[in-house]
């Protein structure tokens, strides 16, 4: 089985999030928390500028559920930078235990589940979750500079400027009535595609392979959610998703919505849409939370994926292996 | 499903994927590409005939000249954010011409100067040129040779 169940419904109880300019001129700018002006945000590097961001994403979602930073008793976290240090140098600047997680952009799900499951077990009460990408950052460690004159294949996606921080809490110590109910942990899954350009390709079999294995053991069909989330697919992943699913007597087209397709206004280069563990942070900390507090959705399975490559690996010539975990979120 | 069907699935997946590729413009693509790479020469044809007249250079002088004045114009349009710009709309257009080699050393030297000036800016400098010299040397070698014995 690769379903958990919470049957002490932990809750997931504010988020704060924060974007760059070009996010916030889409769907999201008025749900966001801060908007930025300069993708800078005051810093020298790119790289202080994607921590500052997560640490005031994090912050922000601890100043929105209301509570104090000495109630938090962990921090989970993790990025796209190599050693995720984004997420391990926001962490210095708190006074609580912080545990470091990889699951490229799949993160986001990864951490929720992870927190659940230790406010469920009893063991915590209070866990912040938390994720953020920079496009710069992430361009430079990825792809190439960004002053390099090249041209950008029509397959690629834009990485999000962008984090998010969940405030998720046991039963007791909040009012908020959205719970998280389960979790689906996904297997690694590899269909040969080694194009590092064609991101939705590579991770859409490995989205639909949790969103399969999800559905069948809770015995749910399709039509339970309101919406089926998907992190970073892109344009050309979610249809790719649809076709996996339907080949296999599921049809998720309807209540299938993925982050990195809504989240731009397609202006410059974004072709197939958004990229990046900020990517659904922000879109679900911001519109699609928004939107189940207001309780227009009542149930929604949010399910990030991720591409779990390096540059040495694409390097080499491997293949890229891909991941996604699905978190399923009800108003009770 | 392992070994062979595995290959083998895969093998359909990677062909049903490639049957959403868009087709690539070749002729707006070529057009651009002669328009923006032809507006570089003539830009360095008039440097050329500027600087045979107005200051009497001639020969690998002034073949010299205007290739550091182009590469001095890549470079500052490298850092002033234009060229990027430039070189998505008009592919191999800018990046053939000596500008286009100018930026692709400046880009890096750019990007990683937060890593210092020895091990950032220096050492990185050429990770997108590199590339080019090592070939381009390799090349012109085997090309002598070869005339050598002709």
């Amino acid at each position: 089985m690769q379903t958990i169940y919470f049957d002490k419904k932990p809750r997931l109880v504010a988020t704060g999030t924060i974007a760059g300019p070009k996010e916030c001129a889409g769907v999201v700018g008025k749900y966001v928390d801060k908007t930025l002006t300069d993708d800078m945000f005051g810093e020298s590097t790119y790289e202080k500028a994607e921590c500052k961001m997560l640490t005031y994403a994090i912050r922000q979602a601890i100043r929105n559920a209301e509570a104090k930073e000495e109630d938090v008793d962990m921090l989970i976290s993790g990025d796209l930078l190599n050693q995720i240090i984004s997420a391990s140098f926001a962490a210095r600047d708190f006074d609580f235990p912080f545990l470091g997680v990889y699951g490229a952009c799949s993160t986001l799900s990864e951490g929720i589940a992870l927190a659940a499951a230790l406010i469920n077990a009893g063991y915590y009460k209070k866990i912040v979750a938390a994720t953020g990408s920079h496009f710069s950052s992430a361009e430079r460690q990825y792809r190439y500079p960004l002053e390099l004159g090249n041209t950008r294949p029509p397959q690629s996606q834009w990485t999000v400027t962008g984090a998010g921080g969940f405030f998720i809490a046991d039963m007791g110590g909040c009012n908020s009535r959205l719970a998280v109910d389960c979790a689906t942990f996904g297997k690694v899954v590899d269909f040969g595609i080694t194009d590092v350009n064609n991101m939705g390709a590579a991770m859409a079999p490995a989205a639909a392979d949790t969103i399969l294995a999800h559905l069948k053991e809770t015995g749910r069909g399709a039509d339970y959610y309101d919406l089926i989330v998907t992190g970073d697919l892109g344009a050309l992943g979610s249809r790719i998703l649809k076709d996996l699913t339907w080949e296999k007597g599921v049809e998720i087209g309807k209540k299938h919505v993925d982050c990195g397709e809504i989240v731009y206004n397609v202006i410059e280069d974004e072709f197939q849409g958004g990229s990046g563990a900020g990517c659904s942070a922000l879109v679900f900390g911001s519109y699609l939370f928004d939107r189940l507090k207001k309780r227009e959705l009542n149930r929604v399975l949010l399910c990030a994926t991720g591409a779990l490559l390096s540059t040495v690996s694409s390097g080499q010539g491997e293949s890229i292996p891909c991941i996604c975990h699905a978190v399923a979120i009800e108003n009770v | 499903m392992t070994g062979k069907n595995r290959q083998n699935y895969n093998k359909n997946y990677i062909a049903y994927v490639h049957s959403f590729d868009p087709p690539t413009q070749h002729f707006k693509n070529c057009f651009r590409a002669f328009l923006v790479g032809g507006l570089i020469c003539c830009i360095g044809q008039c440097m050329r005939e500027i600087l045979e007249k107005a200051v009497g250079l001639y020969g690998d002088e002034l073949s010299s000249a205007v290739s550091i004045m182009l590469i001095l114009l890549g470079t500052l349009l490298t850092g002033f954010g234009v060229y990027d710009r430039i070189g998505r709309y008009a592919g191999a257009g800018s990046i053939v011409p000596i500008t286009g080699f100018a930026n692709s050393v400046a880009s890096p030297a750019i990007e990683f100067k937060t890593e210092g000036l020895v091990y950032g800016l220096a050492a990185k400098m050429f990770i997108v040129a590199g590339p080019i010299i090592v070939y381009g040397v390799l090349a012109g070698t085997a090309v002598g040779i070869i005339y050598l014995f002709l």
